[in-house]
């Protein structure tokens, strides 16, 4: 929070002392709703700080950002967001974590003539039949990761994985993710709930399936719990899974347990190219901390508005657009570019947890998938 | 191999169970002696496994955190039932409910002040850590077992000090007559602090043998509140060894529910239609359990009526 009202009250003071006018038609207001407190905090914040790092850096005064806290609720992300199109008059909207968020705020955003970048959701209805001109995802479809998952085991020899996620939307797209890709056997499949901690239960199924490789996507403090639980029981498959439960920001937290567990991600912090080392340096310069994958996406967003900033004015809705389409800039991730419905093509590589001195940390051993776009492209239409 | 499974889930169940109890033993003194309705309970669990993750982290002892979510989580207890909770007592449910609910805001935003958003590190510590093989051939981590080992130790303590000692027969005198134990010259305000601090050591101790193995986060009280709030529902509000019961019966429904019920659905539908209702199901079993004990004993399986 601190940083936000430090940028909010500079802007308001940059605005106070400049006057109206400087408050000329090519500035460009954003809204951030973002998960900054309770739980999920974490994530929410990692956007944040990758993206404002992005527009400090940037040092472009035609840009203001404001940014608030979702708390994790659809109701409070709804209100925020009317607020910030009715009151603040804002141009463009990003910032959200969350799947069932996101369902919540881009459709009537983008129906109001607002521009929505995605730093991390990317449910499947907004990459199918619902997916809009103004709506573009910056980070991944939700099925891309597991669905790298899936094509890593079949080139590693894995024949039957035992596989499991939460019981709720997400957690469904992710298994679909994997089987899409993966041609073994299923040892087992199973939905636990939302928000479990304790899972001995299904590590005792585990134990008794006879499977060669272990499968999971739980976010945040599930995964923690499961791959603590894990290591504790003297269970010794491999274990895979998206980066979710491998990110900077948790693996501190569970320990040597993860070390060697691979998982895919379409971001490392070792991926060679200059925008990357360049992120990686100035991240941990300004905020002391290395960044995970959530600060990569909140960076990438950031550097795609400024690309289009720099070739279109905002009041030109269409140009804008096809300024924002063309993803005329360095991501940190490589080579990037958008797929037909908006979404990213990019690669998506296998890393492995390794220990780098007291810091837990990914290092890529290589590539899952190239070039990946989606499975939805065909039920888009517009 | 399914009769080891089984007996390997019962021991899960069990473990899940004497946890819950340490959460409930607390609640449900609580409500039994002061009859308070305390929502913060899952905060003073969650201060636990905080204080016993910073301690772990400066010292390295499993031993000295565990004294230390001990210490943390009465001391935070006795500072609110004499800051905040001593003025609810008179007041109605819903006062109560409120008030400690701010409570939960107020402990979580406050830890995320001190410590940060992110999780926090707690291990097992390396003599306890990996798996033993039982008789059966078994393997089962050693810590689990430490646990349910510990959950019995504190609830046979704990029925001790109800049972045979004097501060157990004030508290016991308080759940039955307030007003009479004051009047016979026991400081019952004390006690209540005393009572309130001794539930908020369990809950902490909770807190930090159970942080070992998940997340050490802001907000992981919630979920195991839930829990024990059922779990004293079905044994009865106010009494330690309904707490008892109730919380080796959740635990061992949760558990059996959450391994078994899919693979029953599946003898006699679909594999993924068996996974989506077994699993709907597996997460519905202490809710049912809870409904069907209080259709036959309202109050509780030993409420007192």
């Amino acid at each position: 929070m601190r940083i936000a009202k430090s940028i909010s009250s500079a802007a308001l003071a940059a605005a106070l002392a400049l006057g109206a006018a400087s408050a000329q038609a090519e500035g460009v207001k954003v809204g951030m709703i973002t998960t900054l407190s309770g739980g999920g905090a974490g994530l929410g914040i990692d956007v944040r700080d990758g993206f404002m790092l992005a527009i400090k850096q940037a040092g472009d005064a035609d840009i203001e950002v404001i940014i608030e806290d979702d708390q994790r609720k659809p109701d409070v992300a709804v209100q925020l967001a009317d607020k910030m199109i009715q009151s603040d008059k804002v141009d463009v909207l990003t910032g959200i974590i969350w799947s069932n968020l996101a369902m919540a705020v881009v459709p009537s955003a983008v129906a109001q003539g607002k521009f929505y970048l995605s730093p991390n959701a990317g449910p499947s209805a907004l990459a199918g039949k619902g997916c809009n001109p103004n709506y573009f995802n910056v980070a991944w479809q939700n099925d891309n990761l597991h669905e790298a998952a899936g094509a890593y085991a079949n080139d590693a020899g894995y024949a039957n994985s035992f596989i499991l996620a939460p019981n709720y939307p997400a957690g469904k797209d992710a298994l679909t993710g994997y089987k899409r890709f993966f041609k073994g056997e299923l040892a087992g499949e199973v939905y636990t709930k939302l928000g479990q901690t304790d899972y001995a239960a299904e590590l005792a199924q585990i134990r008794a399936s006879g499977a060669d490789s272990v499968f999971f996507f739980l976010p945040g403090g599930m995964g923690i719990s499961f791959m603590k639980q894990y290591a504790d029981s003297g269970i010794d498959l491999p274990v895979l899974g998206a980066a979710f439960s491998f990110d900077q920001g948790i693996l501190q937290a569970v320990g040597d347990a993860a070390l060697g567990a691979k998982n895919t991600s379409q971001w490392s912090k070792d991926i060679d190219n200059p925008a990357n080392k360049a992120f990686v340096e100035s991240f941990q310069a300004e905020y002391g901390r290395l960044p995970s994958l959530y600060a990569s996406q909140g960076f990438d967003t950031a550097n795609l508005l400024l690309s289009a900033m720099a070739k279109a004015d905002i009041s030109d809705a269409d140009a804008f657009r096809a300024a924002l389409k063309a993803a005329d800039f360095d991501s940190v991730r490589g080579d990037f570019a958008f797929a037909p419905n908006n979404h990213p093509i990019q690669d998506i590589y296998v890393r492995e947890v390794i220990k780098e001195g007291d810091v837990i940390t990914n290092k890529i051993v290589g590539v899952a998938l190239e070039d990946r776009s989606n499975a939805y492209v065909d039920e888009c239409k517009m | 191999m399914s009769s080891l499974l089984l007996f390997e889930q019962v021991l899960n169940g069990l473990q899940l169970g004497v946890m819950l109890f340490l959460m409930a033993a607390g609640l449900t003194l609580i409500f039994g002696v002061m009859g308070l309705i305390n929502l913060a309970h899952g905060s003073l669990y969650m201060v636990g496994a905080f204080a016993a993750a910073a301690v772990a982290a400066a010292t390295g002892s499993f031993l000295l955190a565990l004294a230390a979510s001990l210490a943390a989580a009465a001391a935070a207890g006795a500072v609110i039932e004499l800051g905040v909770i001593r003025r609810l007592y008179d007041r109605d449910h819903l006062d109560q409910v409120l008030a400690t609910f701010a409570l939960i805001l107020i402990f979580s935003e406050g830890t995320r002040w001190i410590f940060g958003s992110f999780p926090l590190f707690l291990d097992v510590p390396d003599y306890l850590s990996g798996p033993v093989t039982l008789p059966g051939g078994i393997q089962y981590p050693l810590y689990r077992l430490v646990i349910i080992l510990a959950g019995l130790v504190v609830a046979a303590g704990l029925f001790l000090l109800i049972g045979r000692t004097r501060i157990g027969i004030q508290i016991r005198a308080g759940e039955a007559d307030r007003e009479m134990i004051a009047a016979l010259g026991i400081d019952i305000t004390r006690l209540y602090t005393l009572v309130f601090a001794l539930g908020a050591a369990l809950a902490g101790l909770a807190g930090a043998l159970v942080g070992a193995i998940q997340s050490v986060q802001v907000g992981m009280g919630e979920p195991v509140l839930i829990l024990a709030f059922v779990v004293i529902v079905i044994g009865g509000i106010g009494s330690v060894k309904g707490a008892f019961i109730g919380a080796l019966l959740v635990g061992l429904t949760d558990t059996l529910g959450r391994s078994f019920l899919p693979g029953l659905f599946g003898l006699f539908m679909e594999p993924a239609a068996a996974t989506t209702v077994g699993s709907a199901l597996a997460s519905m079993a202490i809710y049912i359990l809870m409904a069907g004990v209080l259709l036959f004993r309202p109050r509780g399986l030993f409420g007192v009526a």
